[in-house]
């Protein structure tokens, strides 16, 4: 049984003249102990995707399909359990760490919340001393108040604050978005050792595809909704199929690589507003290899090698 | 074109956010600014439009010492491109109204209009009427930034200093507008400074880099040189750090940048460098000089 599932998990945003579809059909899985990147740019869906974990989307959000925590289906579980499950099972790492955390109470106040309301320990102040060493940041920091951390020791406290109920799965989604490159290393350093001592799985979220291709298992890729690319994540990183992660993983040169010097890669247009979908394949607008039936035919995810899958019509034909 | 000589910037006499920095950018060059958050780089930047006053040494342009009587003439000729271009885009301006702003400020003659659409086409916004009315939050992040780019433009500014031009913009989109600052350096001769902490940035368009730390640039030289051959250890753990599969391994250095209200004596890194030695504590190094070669202040290499 995989820790996390997703099995064709659709959500539709409820809008004032129309309804906007943010996630069209995913299916994905998560054992424990591994890592899981989802890339993808503004407005693809894939924080959308994440908030479907612990339900935190607005109430008149249409959510179908089933996401499995464990065996269990977060979409229909009761309020009590769901209530249970945030936080002990699962818990976010949200991107903006200044913006998430209260700025007029200690740092120490905000990891114990969760410990104190899910009793899970006897001795909360001596739990938050463990969690801030664990995160690297010196335990008699606990008085501290955000503004008196820098950018990567807030973040870290993010990370702390999620660890509090010793979940068995974190999200983190842009962990990194705001910091210098070297706390950025730090901070997904301190991750990945994480995952691989506590034996979680993580859901990581980024437009980065070089940060992805590190530091995951495996990768996803979604464009428009729907996910277009996914594979081990080394492989999709360095020999992408789909010609969206081409450009993706092209956008953050290789250093070194005479080809990108003078050459950035980008692709013309923005990417389609969810609720105005281009028909066919949704990314043939900004394709640089389309053919003239990508226009209507829309392709499913399909083989492309060992463990391997895209949705594009030049793969595997 | 633009640089500085002996440049620094001490705040509240004890923050010396730069803290001697010699520079040159040439005509037409693009110069890569890198430098961690609090190094100094945007101060620098700030202080080579004229926003803020050197506490010692020069800002120069065209060879002579900015004259801060006459900064007005000057700003037509040095730019600014903020990064975040949703916060610095008035909301409630359109983006005719933002791009002929600087027109205003500076009286200058001629069609405003003209002026406003061939600014708007340059920054790739084409065809330009179709977004005077427009207002930027119908506009996406892409579109915005070549708005503010445009409202640089507008003036025929020479020289360009971009401070993290791309950091807000999504992956995809990113390529397009570094590609438009080849083009405008290529089309119009621009000098473009850009000030940012991605190496890989400075690997798609810069000729030059120069790497600074904690108020003083460490290592400069040719962009390929530099980032291939890094000689300083901090442009070789910054190097290490940025992600790719290829990596042998990463030099993550411990800690936050320390602070410019206290530099450190000796070679101002040492505190963090993996491979210091015991004269680096105490050895005063010199001010790098900018002559297009690669140079780094280490005691390592310059023993």
């Amino acid at each position: 049984m995989s820790l996390l599932e997703f099995r064709d998990v659709s959500v539709t945003y409820r809008g004032a003249d129309a309804d906007v579809p943010a996630v069209r059909g995913v299916s994905l899985s998560l054992d424990a102990g591994r890592t899981l990147g989802v890339a993808g740019e503004s407005g693809c869906g894939k924080s959308t995707l994440a908030s479907t974990v612990l339900r935190l989307l607005p109430e008149s959000t249409k959510v179908t399909g089933e996401v499995l925590l464990n065996g269990e289906d977060i979409l229909t579980m009761k309020w009590g359990k769901l209530r249970a499950v945030r936080w002990s099972e699962a818990a976010i790492v949200f991107q903006g760490a200044l913006h998430s955390l209260n700025p007029v109470q200690s740092i120490g106040k905000q990891i114990a919340e969760p410990i104190s309301l899910h009793k899970t320990s006897k001795n909360p102040n001596k739990r938050v001393g463990e969690l801030l060493e664990q995160v690297g940041i010196p335990a008699s920091r606990a008085d501290a108040y955000p503004h008196q951390l820098s950018g990567g020791q807030r973040q870290r406290v993010m990370i702390a604050m999620a660890l509090a109920c010793a979940p068995s799965l974190i999200i983190a989604d842009e962990p990194t978005t705001a910091l210098d490159v070297m706390v950025q290393a730090q901070v997904l350093d301190l991750l990945s050792g994480l995952v691989r001592d506590l034996d979680m799985g993580m859901m990581l979220i980024s437009h980065d595809l070089g940060i992805l291709g590190t530091s995951c298992d495996d990768l996803a890729v979604m464009y428009a909704g729907r996910i277009v690319e996914t594979g081990p994540a080394v492989e999709v990183f360095d020999r992408p199929e789909h010609p969206y992660t081409q450009a993706l993983a092209g956008a953050f040169p290789r250093i070194g690589d005479p080809q990108a010097r003078y050459r950035p890669i980008g692709l013309p247009g923005d990417p389609p507003y969810p609720g105005d979908i281009p028909t066919g394949c949704s990314f043939h607008p900004r394709c640089p290899a389309a053919l003239t039936e990508c226009s209507s035919v829309s392709v499913e995810l399909r083989d492309a090698g060992p463990g391997r899958r895209a949705a594009c019509i030049r793969v595997g034909s | 074109m633009i640089g500085a000589r002996d440049l620094s910037v001490v705040f509240g006499g004890r923050v010396r956010a730069v803290d001697g920095v010699d520079l040159e950018v040439d005509a037409g060059e693009i110069v890569a600014l890198v430098g961690e958050s609090g190094c100094g780089k945007t101060t620098l930047a700030r202080t080579l439009l004229g926003l803020e006053k050197p506490t010692g040494g020069q800002v120069l342009f065209e060879g002579q010492p900015l004259d801060y009587r006459a900064l007005k003439a000057y700003r037509r000729q040095v730019q600014l491109v903020l990064q975040d271009p949703l916060g610095a885009l008035n909301p409630r301006h359109t983006v005719y109204d933002a791009v002929a702003e600087g027109l205003r400020i500076h009286k200058v003659p001629g069609d405003e209009q003209q002026l406003v659409a061939d600014a708007l086409s340059r920054a790739g916004l084409r065809p330009p009427e179709r977004f005077f009315l427009r207002y930027p939050h119908e506009l996406s992040g892409g579109q915005r930034q070549r708005v503010v780019i445009a409202g640089a433009l507008v003036l025929q500014p020479r020289v360009l200093i971009a401070d993290e031009p791309v950091s807000s913009l999504d992956a995809s989109v990113r390529g397009e507008i570094l590609r438009l600052l080849l083009s405008l350096r290529e089309e119009l001769g621009l000098t473009v400074l850009v000030v940012t902490h991605d190496l890989g940035l400075a690997w798609n368009i810069a000729d030059r880099i120069a790497v600074m730390y904690l108020g003083r640039i460490v290592e400069v030289g040719p962009t390929a040189e530099v980032l291939s051959d890094p000689q300083h250890p901090y442009t070789q753990a910054l190097l290490s750090v940025v992600p790719d599969i290829g990596h042998t391994e990463q030099i993550v250095l411990t800690g936050e940048p320390p602070d410019p209200a206290r530099i450190p004596g000796g070679c101002r890194f040492h505190p963090r460098c993996p491979v210091v030695m015991e004269e680096c504590r105490s050895a005063t190094l010199p001010i790098l000089t900018v002559e297009g070669v690669h140079r780094a202040a280490c005691l390592r290499t310059n023993p």
